[in-house]
């Protein structure tokens, strides 16, 4: 069961990852872009298993 | 798309990596630093948690047992190290144990990273340094920084309440990657019971008699420079303080575990196993919340300005001056601790012995430093050289 809740987690943390680049990408504020980078980047090493 | 917004994404983007790439290397590496171990000539084996608990085979928490003397009959003692490692003292005693102490009678079984998985990680917020560097006549050995918890990587997500097992009490939902409240451990639990559990089938399988988790603690926690001990071992913790604070230079305290606090080693494992626990507790002022800079030198040097303001207010349970508490001086009271116990010990149970020689007391790393008693990894032959 952890192994399984782990898992959703992972995939969670992917999804939304790819929320926040898909919303800088169309975003056409400089703040919204800065503030969905700054928000990406925790997300990303925890998807890369670095921190 | 507008050009401008174009050449703005770009340019973010380009600073976005600019932040990721380095912040990700320095958390690779400070994860996977390798800190050499070189066999003192005391030690007659290496084993793993693994070869008492398959289970924890394949997990970072399948941690090393450094094994000094044979086993004849007499007593044995288990020590551990960085069942948090961000109380330094606690790892760098038992390495200096591994690499310089030798046998006269009995065993000592070390550990000296407990929790592997915390030592791969900082506190979050916590501002810590990702590791810090001892001195020695051979150059410098750096240690992982570590933190009290399980890395996240290794155990997430934590649950709402944690539940100890098998007391059923709830405890702080984070200290369910806390190797110091998930004693005696679970087999089929999560990462870091099933460490304890591992650990709980090793002293049972070693028959050891005494463990020794060595601590440190902030000054302003009450339980600090002192033996917290399990009721079974009152007389041996009673007559080592006795000893240690009339001998050793330094003063130590005694305290009973409570009955009511559950998934501590002082508590579980004598509730458990056959074994005496004790667990020291060392003045670090790193570890107070009102630091002033959390780095190395605080680490390393125990003196901070703002942690002696705090004192100055009445707000410490140890004494805190201009020195600090030099790491030397924590490892030291750690090491003539260990001495004074086993000795205490073979006094009260002459059929159950452990005599060890070549562990330096407190006032030789006080004088000599921590670093004078590590082992230069280059001169090591190959087959006496292994890795944390």
């Amino acid at each position: 069961m952890p192994t399984i809740i782990t898992l959703i987690y992972y995939l969670l943390v992917g999804f939304f990852s790819v929320c926040f680049l898909y919303n800088f990408i169309k975003s056409k504020k400089w703040s919204e872009e800065l503030l969905y980078l700054i928000v990406l980047l925790p997300f990303l090493l925890r998807l890369f298993r670095l921190k | 798309m507008n050009p401008t917004v174009n050449w703005r994404k770009w340019l973010f983007g380009l600073i976005f990596l600019a932040v990721l790439i380095p912040a990700g290397l320095s958390f690779y590496r400070s994860r996977h630093l390798a800190e050499p171990v070189v066999l003192g000539p005391g030690v007659t084996g290496v084993k793993k948690l693994s070869n008492y608990f398959p289970g924890i085979k394949g997990s970072i928490n399948d941690a090393k047992i450094y094994i000094l003397g044979e086993d004849s009959g007499r007593g044995s003692v288990l020590i551990l190290g960085g069942s948090h490692p961000e109380e330094p003292a606690g790892r760098l005693a038992a390495w200096i144990i591994i690499e310089n102490a030798k046998m006269k009678a009995g065993r000592i079984l070390v550990i000296p990273t407990a929790n592997p998985s915390a030592s791969t990680s900082t506190r979050p917020g916590g501002a810590y340094p990702p590791d810090y560097s001892i001195k020695t006549p051979w150059g410098e050995q750096k240690f992982r920084q570590g933190d009290r918890w399980s890395n996240p990587l290794d155990q997430w997500p934590d649950p709402e309440v944690y539940i100890h097992y098998p007391s059923k009490q709830q405890l702080a939902y984070m200290d369910v990657r806390n190797q110091n409240r998930t004693w005696p451990g679970r087999h089929d639990g999560l990462m870091t019971e099933k460490t304890c559990y591992a650990m709980t089938q090793l002293i049972r399988q070693e028959k050891i008699d005494l463990v020794i988790d060595l601590h440190e603690a902030e000054l302003q926690y009450p339980v600090i420079s002192t033996i917290v001990v399990h009721p079974k071992g009152q007389d041996l913790a009673a007559l080592a303080s006795m000893t240690i604070s009339a001998e050793e230079g330094f003063d130590i305290g005694v305290e009973y575990s409570p009955e009511a606090l559950r998934g501590l080693s002082h508590r579980e494992i004598g509730d458990w196993t056959e074994a005496i626990p004790l667990l020291m507790e060392t003045p670090e002022p790193f570890l107070d919340a009102t630091r002033g800079k959390t780095d190395q030198n605080l680490l390393l040097t125990g003196r901070d300005e703002f942690v002696r303001k705090a004192g100055k207010h009445g707000l410490l349970f140890e004494k805190l001056d201009e020195k600090g508490w030099p790491v030397d001086l924590r490892v030291g009271r750690h090491l003539s601790s260990i001495i004074v116990i086993l000795k205490t010990w073979s006094e009260l149970r002459p059929d159950r012995l452990i005599e060890a020689e070549e562990i330096p007391r407190y006032s030789e790393v006080v004088g000599k430093t921590t670093g004078f008693y590590l082992k230069d990894p280059a001169r090591a032959p190959a087959n006496r050289l292994f890795f944390e």
